[in-house]
């Protein structure tokens, strides 16, 4: 039911997914997630929407093989199906026309800012958008971000494209120019993340971020997700993901990511030496 | 005169045992712990039944099972009809038979219990329930179609109750569950030891056959919503979407690496079958020493779970005594010969951790019991400076539940009481808004699974008498 209609390489490791389920991208509003799980020995995973498609009754995902479930979802192909696609969940972006805005994707997390920068430029926003990542053959959707923003920003590490360094030193390139930002959005890995509130919180720029814990339901009955905002413990599937950046404690964020990391890196195993056994 | 005799002599037989796995054999495994009765057991058991001609046992209930009549067909041999019998009153009796508190409701009125021991009605329920499932010739009769549409949200114990009933009233239902299977607690709370979940799956696909669909990854609040369903064609919606948000205890170091909402840890284990990784592929896991915060059923669960995961300490962390503890007796008694150690007039003042953000240990305060409160139970009073540490890898939070707000916060026109519960009528179930009920743990917060499905079934009755009138 919920199988694969496109599928496209953006980069080594990251697919692009376009799945068919209506009824999830009939109500989709951008900034919320669906979970997915392939077969009955998966796990739930949680995965940002980048584009969805009412007519179509499509949602479109992005993914990169970085563990056990990523290295299955990113190797489906088109026809394949997931047994489960739940959704949407979490709460929408608040769009409104601001002004003008920055929307910053980091790696992966430009897919998810995607949705996000179009429809605050519907909403008559200046968008500019910064993108990020190691090098440029690591960049994704750069042609669908400039469709969907008023400006591009890219950033390497390497300075293969655009500005040498990271999303903040992209960020400090649009500030420099003079815009008056109202507010900016970032999301990416949350070391990334964190970098980008600290450097807007002397500035006082209101920052949003999209937190990706770890989750189970992803309907608010477990806490797994939860994270600390303003010392108040919030649930990220049902009061997030965003969250206002500044109030976010990222260093406890960043330590709950690495509670499975052993059970992580033995699953991962367990499929490289399956690969090993005749299957490739 | 020879009745008399009959039932003194009864009086005297004991009850039938119920054969269970050896303690420290089990305490390894995740396979069900109560192994059943025999077939031989079961007939002699039932022969304990005096058949009251007004039999009390029933009011004890709270779905009105005709327990004399499908005792009396255990007791003649006839296993098959028993189990028909027990299905005209209860859709899920296997489920029921396994983990209802029996001794607080229909055996605690069997007369037998006044100066003997009463009848075993739970185990025999068990049993004709399975003998049913296993022959597989359990009846279906499609009744006539009454050309009404009911939404059920929530497939757990009242949803799945309230289904079963509307189906045989002949009103064409569609149950929407959130998580991936139906059932709910059954399926991601209660552990394989206690209620295997192939049963409950089996009675799910009993149902199914009465002609209810069940959509699963139908999360109502976000895909749907109660006023779409109305404006869709369903001409009554009921609302069992339970007690699904877990509560924390709000002391520092809750959100440290290895503390667990029970909820989160039993989900893992239970729904996710993370006792399998990595054959399954969600993790879940526990340290040499782990603490269970709280002293009800869902405290003993997963105490009896991190055992079988592999702890070496699993301690039962309660600030009363054991008096008070809301576990069932037999769920304590299990625990306790599993080696489930209990650190009563205990209460947690906060978890520390490491450098890493890993649980190190648990300082707690010990207590004792003061003057009776308000409900009668006497109240645990903090003894000043009797703090001390308890080195710890694991905790497990099992202090409650509140009721999930994703449902009633996207339905206006919905009076909820300050719990965040939903008010519903006693008798109907109806809520404040027309063609609306409600039942189970989102009206009365957390209970027990008879009484979510009791209350199913009489929100079934009050949707049919809505629906006749419509």
């Amino acid at each position: 039911m919920y199988h694969v209609v496109k599928k496209r390489l953006l980069a080594t490791g990251i697919a692009l997914l376009e799945v068919n389920a209506p009824a999830v991208a009939a109500k989709v509003e951008p900034g919320q997630f669906v979970i997915v799980r392939m077969d009955e020995l998966s796990e739930r995973i949680p995965l940002t929407v980048m584009d969805f498609d009412r007519e179509k009754g499509t949602i479109t995902i992005v993914i990169q093989d970085v563990g056990y479930s990523s290295a299955i979802i990113t190797g489906m192909n088109e026809g394949d199906e997931f047994q489960d696609f739940v959704g949407p969940l979490g709460v929408a972006s608040e769009i409104e026309n601001y002004g003008t805005v920055v929307c910053i994707g980091g790696g992966l997390g430009i897919a998810p800012v995607h949705p996000i920068a179009r429809a605050l430029k519907e909403a008559g926003n200046h968008v500019i958008s910064v993108l990020g990542s190691r090098s440029a053959d690591l960049l994704i959707l750069e042609d669908e971000m400039r469709a969907a923003s008023s400006e591009v920003v890219i950033a390497t590490n390497d300075g293969s494209q655009g500005v040498k360094g990271f999303v903040t030193d992209g960020l400090a390139e649009v500030l420099a120019q003079g815009h008056q930002v109202k507010a900016i959005w970032a999301i990416g890995p949350m070391i990334m993340m964190k970098a980008v509130v600290d450097y807007t919180r002397s500035l006082g720029i209101k920052t949003i971020v999209s937190m990706n814990p770890i989750m189970v339901d992803g309907t608010g009955m477990c806490g797994a997700c939860r994270i600390s905002v303003g010392n108040e413990t919030k649930f990220a599937c049902v009061d997030g993901p965003e969250f206002d950046g500044h109030l976010v404690d990222f260093d406890l964020a960043m330590k709950r990511l690495a509670f499975y990391k052993d059970e992580e890196n033995r699953a991962k195993a367990r499929l490289e030496c399956n690969h090993e056994g005749g299957h490739h | 005169m020879t009745e008399k005799v009959e039932s003194a002599k009864k009086v005297k037989i004991p009850r039938h045992d119920m054969p269970c796995q050896e303690p420290q054999v089990r305490a390894h495994n995740f396979e069900e712990v109560a192994l059943g009765y025999s077939q031989e057991t079961a007939i002699e058991e039932a022969k304990r039944c005096l058949q009251c001609k007004n039999p009390k046992c029933v009011t004890g209930c709270p779905v009105s099972v005709m327990i004399p009549e499908f005792i009396k067909k255990i007791a003649e041999g006839d296993f098959q009809e028993a189990g028909n019998v027990l299905k005209v009153k209860n859709s899920l009796p296997a489920v029921c038979g396994r983990v209802c508190p029996q001794e607080a409701q229909c055996e605690s009125k069997c007369i037998l219990g006044i100066k003997g021991e009463s009848v075993a009605i739970g185990r025999l329920e068990r049993f004709a329930a399975d003998f049913g499932m296993q022959s597989g010739k359990s009846e279906v009769v499609k009744p006539q179609a009454s050309g009404k549409r009911v939404a059920i949200i929530g497939a757990g114990p009242a949803g799945l109750a309230c289904a079963g009933d509307l189906a045989k009233a002949g009103h064409a239902v569609t149950v929407f569950e959130a998580l991936h299977v139906a059932g709910g607690v059954l399926m991601y709370g209660i552990p394989q030891f206690r209620l295997p979940k192939e049963i409950v799956q089996t009675e799910i696909d009993n149902l199914k056959q009465m002609g209810v669909e069940i959509l699963t990854n139908q999360v109502v609040g976000k895909i749907t919503s109660v006023d779409e369903l109305m404006e869709n064609g369903y001409d009554a919606v009921f609302i069992g979407t339970g007690a699904g948000l877990p509560y924390f205890m709000d002391i520092p170091g809750e959100n440290l690496n290895g503390v667990y909402s029970a909820n989160e840890f039993l989900t893992r284990t239970n729904l996710m079958k993370g006792y399998k990784f990595p054959e399954y592929a969600t993790p879940v896991k526990v340290g040499k020493n782990v603490a269970v915060l709280g002293a009800g059923n869902v405290a003993m669960d997963s105490a009896r779970t991190a055992l079988r995961l592999g702890a070496e300490n699993v301690y039962i962390i309660y600030r009363r005594s054991r008096d008070e503890m809301p576990a069932r007796k037999e769920e304590l008694e299990h625990a306790e010969e599993e080696g489930i150690q209990f650190r009563l007039l205990t209460n947690p003042v906060a978890i520390e951790g490491d450098e890493r953000g890993w649980v190190k240990s648990l300082t707690c305060l010990r207590y004792e019991l003061g003057e009776p409160d308000a409900s009668g139970r006497r109240a645990p009073v903090a003894i000043k400076g009797s703090e001390f540490d308890i080195p710890m890898d694991t905790v497990v939070v099992a202090i409650g539940q509140g009721p999930n707000p994703l449902v009633t916060t996207s339905t206006p026109g919905l009076e909820l009481n300050k719990r965040g519960n939903i008010v519903a009528d006693p008798e109907t179930l109806v809520t404040s808004k027309p063609g609306v009920f409600a039942g189970g743990d989102i009206v009365t917060g957390a209970a027990t699974v008879i009484l979510a499905m009791g209350a199913g079934k009489k929100a079934a009755a009050g949707i049919d008498e809505y629906l006749k009138g419509k």
